[in-house]
């Protein structure tokens, strides 16, 4: 299988701080990733450089083919990142924001609201402003704008965090369907326990690097 | 192994880009319930400064006209930069793969299409407050456009280099007035000329003022990109 992700002795500093201090990573296409690991361990990190939203201070970094170190920008339409963040615009509604971020990136319209549907955004919630909605419907909401995109790899930060049992059962579903669709998944998760049984492989990171990567089963 | 998406063309995302901001403005109405407010406030400040003389406040209502709007134009730019400052905002704007010479220009509309809209209100406020009267309506129209477009754009560029800072509400200002006072000089004298209050060539003002919109925008343009990447990467 291609390589989707190639980080190799990545160093990534952060106001001169090594978020990453030479990490080592292979992700492969169609497949899940946990990422495990203590705060502060470079997680997330290595999820933003994959998004093309760090710079790499060393060392080689290739994402679905495109090297890093000399673009960074080319990778982002087709990655989605989903951080700590909402990444929506709190004075829009739902709605408006699902169009926006749909229509920038070129998503059409039956596209945008075929992942809201996926992503079981309440209808009823359309017209509320983004700044009244709970921190897992905004999860939600943030979750349906990256799918919309259809990207290649998916970069989850805590993708669990602050919903409930459905909603939870609707990101499992999202990752399953993502690597049945062929894309790649990276999960920097706490959650071990439910993740790993998303995810095909576990790797450890500690000290801004990669320590060790164990398959499943 | 990527291939190239489908993209929005680079008007049509300026378009959007500049709807997205005007809808925000509309919803949260900081331009109507503060920032015009404020402008007027500004005005009368002058009045009561010169005492309400009359004569005084004619002859020198274009200058007081614009450095209202350049103190207002502060605040309306500070929460142009709010609006891409939050909740990872900016990250977004980065993945979603708009052009940022297309993003530069739709938020300088946005802010331009506001600050228009002030500078009409503050018009009339110095013409019921200050008794200014105008010669020359296609000088006086020409100028606005032009200083409103070098305001917007210098705002805008300016925006985007303080957006990851924390003290930006104070840095603003003393970064952005100094710059703008260029387009303070340029529209003074030309609206001078357009109201009859001083005795100059204001089409050479205004093309002196036309230059620095241009160059603004221009350097707004090319340069947008870099100075998101680096408040937000």
């Amino acid at each position: 299988m291609d390589s989707v992700v190639s980080l190799r002795q990545a160093i990534v500093l952060l106001g001169g701080f090594p978020a990453l201090a030479g990490a080592d990573l292979d992700v492969r296409s169609g497949e899940a990733v946990l990422l495990q690991g203590p705060n502060g361990a470079g997680k997330t990190t290595i999820l933003r450089l994959c998004a093309g939203l760090a710079r790499l201070e060393s060392g080689t970094a290739e994402v679905l083919g495109v090297d890093l170190a000399t673009d960074r920008v080319a990778v982002r339409p087709h990655v989605a990142y989903a951080g700590h963040r909402s990444m929506l615009y709190d004075e829009l509604t739902v709605a408006e924001n699902i169009d926006f971020w749909g229509a920038a990136s070129a998503v059409n319209d039956d596209e945008r609201w075929a992942a809201a549907d996926r992503l079981a955004v309440d209808e009823r919630l359309h017209d509320v402003e983004v700044r009244r909605l709970s921190a897992g419907q905004r999860r939600r909401v943030s979750l349906a704008v990256a799918a919309a995109r259809r990207p290649s790899l998916w970069l989850l930060d805590e993708p669990h965090a602050g919903l409930d049992q459905a909603g939870r059962d609707v990101v499992d579903q999202l990752i399953a369907d993502a690597t049945d669709a062929g894309a790649s998944v990276l999960i920097a998760s706490h959650e071990l326990d439910r993740v790993r049984r998303s995810a095909g492989r576990t790797v450890t990171v500690a000290g801004g690097r990669v320590l060790e990567a164990v398959a499943r089963g | 192994m990527v291939e190239a998406r489908p993209r929005v063309g680079g008007a049509a995302q300026a378009v959007l880009v500049a709807k997205k901001d005007l809808r925000i403005e509309a919803r949260s109405r900081v331009a109507i319930n503060q920032v015009v407010p404020f402008a007027l406030l500004v005005l009368v400040l002058f009045g009561f400064a010169l005492d309400a003389d009359t004569a005084a406040l004619r002859n020198f209502a274009p200058g007081l006209f614009w450095l209202a709007v350049l103190l207002a134009a502060v605040l309306a730019v500070h929460r142009s930069v709010s609006v891409e400052s939050g909740d990872g905002v900016g990250d977004a704007l980065l993945l979603a793969g708009l052009r940022p010479d297309a993003v530069f220009v739709g938020k300088t509309l946005a802010l331009g299409g506001q600050l228009l809209a002030l500078a009409v209100v503050l018009l009339g406020g110095i013409v019921v407050l200050y008794g200014a009267s105008i010669e020359d309506a296609g000088l006086l129209v020409i100028t606005l456009i032009a200083a409103v477009i070098g305001i917007a754009s210098t705002g805008t560029v300016y925006g985007a280099l303080l957006a990851g800072q924390q003290a930006r509400e104070t840095v603003l200002p003393m970064l952005l007035l100094p710059v703008l006072s260029p387009v303070l000089i340029a529209a003074t004298r030309a609206w001078g000329d357009a109201m009859g209050t001083v005795a100059t060539d204001g089409w050479a003002w205004l093309a002196l003022l036309a230059g620095f919109a241009a160059i603004y925008s221009l350097v707004g343009a090319m340069s947008y990109g870099t100075l998101l990447e680096a408040a937000h990467v």
